[in-house]
């Protein structure tokens, strides 16, 4: 809950635009003082909206840190989970081992925010009482149970291979061959994880959520890409990381185009993309990818520039997690971007109407 | 993906209570119909609703927004009374009609204070009358299409047989994501005070289901000295709601309108509807809101395809050459 009734209307446009609400005449009055500084730009020259003495009118997810963090960890995990599948089909031991405790690391990781970011950590298992299609969080929370176990059997097959052969005894020797077949079934489940977060934010009244959700699900996907593809840059020999530098180009140019055209397909919600801690973050994660892609041509040389390049490709989708994030939080908290995209559409279409 | 879900089943008009799959003996859907211009800001369905439902007074600020110290709908306040001053050259329509309960108007309670403007004579105290005052207890709508109740992955939110949308608080694990859902910002996780019951719960108003079980009205319709919160059936109060718009347009109240009364509407009608004087976000509400589950299958079948890309070009990334 804001505790600054009036924060919301003071975001003026570059020439001082005047956000107006009739409730307090009194507020309305903004001079260019209202602009910020750095990359702020208002995409909409003249905006006129009416609230109620400012105050946002959706509220903004009660979500933390978590749920960015646990957006990256979970893409970095679904992209290790296929590196690990096509390392081991493709014969590269080297990769295939990082990629399947990278897996199941950025899984743990996962588990953990989004235990520790409910109100009730100790109900979470309530989320197994049912299956919801309509509900996106239940749809990934079967998704994750389906990837999980078999994510995580992969990489124990992995850590019982390095055993000494005394040690492997019992049901263990088995565990190796098990890896293959675990690691094949977690891979088709990986796309799915890494997709169905865009839905799981898209998927609500947050307007720069919402308004993202025809490009959000490919950002995610090239995001999680380019971290996993990073991730097995930094931890593969360099022998054998053709594939991943392959997919880090791939998945970074793909969350770039898709971001540049979600922007522009957003309207006046793109504006917080571009202002305040999401701009900030946002601005970082092109630079980070872009050097990133940059490095990881060099990489397949370099073991300094396969580290720094995927160094640089997994704090761009970090960054991207964090500021696409941010920017629906942003824009939860200021009337305008409730009100005026709805003014727009109304103006446009009339106001929406069911019709068989 | 569409064929996943019925026709309606995410928009468009619908019996909640049916939906959800009460039979033929469930009881009429029951609603609000909330007419702001009889409301007088008493608050006293601020207070009914805490004192019946055990909300924690935690939040009580002096704002400096007119009357309004609760400050909006949130896990601690599930009616919420907005008071708004306006100028009267701000004022949409200058309507230069009689002031309180003039004669011919339409009946008691036409010109009440909520439409309180000066004569265009002067008559009377208009000289200190140069502002109009809106109040509007504000309350969860328990929409046809209700995005909260969609996205709960646990089922703690549910349909009763009233076609009202209730939080189980026995069974909510707090994840949040109703808080955002929600198109008119009404459900919270509470936070505190920490003696309060239900902290990192999500809450919000119940439209008195005890009460309504024991065949009673809600506590803040109960407490409304002016029945500006009307309890009833659904049905019968949108076509009371019409009855209302029409005597005030004929009365010249010309900024009277519905909101929420439209099955047709973007959430497929809400329970708890209003009458308003100005345009909905002047009162703090969306003008023509959606429920964000309408556009699920085409987010599932973007999702789909993006999921597919990835599986492709992680396969391309490890054909052809050998390193």
């Amino acid at each position: 809950m804001t505790e600054r009734p009036d924060n919301a209307v003071t975001r003026g446009g570059p020439e001082g635009v005047r956000s107006q609400t009739t409730a307090v005449p009194g507020v309305s009055d903004l001079g260019p003082k209202a602009r910020r500084g750095g990359g702020d730009r208002s995409m909409v020259p003249d905006v006129e909206f009416t609230s109620y003495y400012g105050r946002p009118i959706v509220k903004e997810s009660p979500w933390k840190e978590e749920i960015p963090a646990y957006l990256f960890t979970g893409g970095l995990a679904a992209g290790s989970s296929l590196l690990a599948a096509g390392a081991d089909l493709t014969g590269r031991s080297g990769m295939r081992r990082s990629a399947r405790f990278a897996a199941l690391g950025a899984l743990s990781f996962s588990m953990g925010a989004l235990v520790r970011d409910l109100g009730k950590p100790s109900r979470f298992l309530n989320m197994l009482r049912v299956v919801k299609l309509t509900s996106p969080m239940s749809v990934g929370t079967w998704i994750l149970s389906a990837y999980g176990p078999f994510a995580g059997a992969a990489a124990a097959s992995e850590l019982v291979g390095m055993l000494p052969e005394s040690a492997r005894t019992g049901p263990l020797r088995l565990a190796p061959y098990a890896g293959r077949p675990a690691g094949l079934v977690a891979a088709l489940f990986a796309p799915p994880v890494a997709a169905y977060t865009a839905v799981l934010l898209a998927d609500t009244s947050t307007p720069s959520w919402h308004e993202a959700y025809r490009e959000l699900p490919f950002v995610f996907v090239g995001s999680a890409a380019a971290a996993a593809s990073g991730l097995s840059l930094a931890t593969s020999p360099l022998a054998e990381n053709g594939p991943a530098r392959r997919l880090a180009l791939g998945g970074a140019a793909l969350e770039l185009a898709m971001e540049h055209r979600m922007e522009r397909s957003m309207g006046i919600t793109a504006e917080p993309l571009h202002q305040g801690t999401a701009g900030r973050f946002l601005r970082a994660a092109k630079a980070l990818t872009v050097a990133g892609i940059a490095g990881s041509l060099l990489a397949g040389r370099s073991r300094t520039m396969a580290v720094a390049s995927g160094a640089a490709l997994m704090a761009g989708s970090w960054c991207t997690r964090f500021g696409v994030f941010e920017a629906g939080q942003q824009s939860a908290r200021d009337p305008k971007y409730v009100v005026v995209p709805q003014r727009q559409r109304m103006e446009r279409e009339g106001p929406v109407r069911y019709s068989e | 993906m569409t064929s996943l879900f019925e026709p309606n089943d995410l928009w468009g008009p619908l019996d909640p209570a049916a939906d959800a799959g009460y039979g033929e003996d469930r009881p009429q859907r029951k609603g609000f119909f909330t007419d702001t211009s009889i409301c007088i800001g008493c608050k006293a369905c601020e207070v009914a609703c805490k004192e019946w439902n055990d909300v924690p007074a935690d939040h009580f600020d002096m704002l400096g927004s007119s009357y309004d110290n609760s400050h909006s709908l949130n896990a601690n306040q599930w009616r919420h009374v907005a008071f708004i001053e306006q100028p009267a050259g701000r004022a949409p329509v200058d309507l230069g009609m009689p002031g309180v309960g003039g004669p011919g108007v339409g009946g008691p309670g036409v010109g009440g204070p909520g439409v309180g403007r000066p004569d265009a004579d002067g008559e009377g105290d208009a000289e200190s009358m140069d502002f109009r005052w809106l109040m509007s207890s504000d309350v969860c709508k328990h929409c046809t299409h209700a995005g909260c109740l969609d996205v709960c992955p646990t089922g703690a939110l549910f349909r009763t047989e009233f076609g009202t949308v209730v939080v189980q608080d026995d069974v909510c694990n707090g994840c949040g994501y109703c808080v955002p859902a929600c198109p008119y910002g009404v459900i919270e996780r509470r936070t505190g005070p920490d003696d309060a019951k239900n902290v990192g719960i999500a809450q919000k108003c119940t439209l008195c289901y005890d009460r309504l079980d024991a065949g009673k009205r809600p506590a803040c319709a109960q407490a409304c000295p002016t029945e500006s919160i009307q309890f009833g059936d659904v049905e019968e109060l949108r076509e009371r709601a019409n009855q209302r718009v029409a005597q005030l347009h004929e009365a010249g109240v010309m900024d009277a309108r519905l909101y929420g009364n439209d099955p047709a509407d973007g959430v497929g009608g809400t329970g708890a509807f209003f009458l308003l004087l100005d345009e909905p976000e002047v009162y703090g509400f969306p003008p023509d809101p959606v429920v964000p589950t309408r556009d699920l299958p085409d987010m599932f079948r973007k999702a789909s395809l993006a999921a597919a890309t990835l599986l492709a070009g992680a396969a391309f990334a490890f054909v052809g050459r050998r390193r």
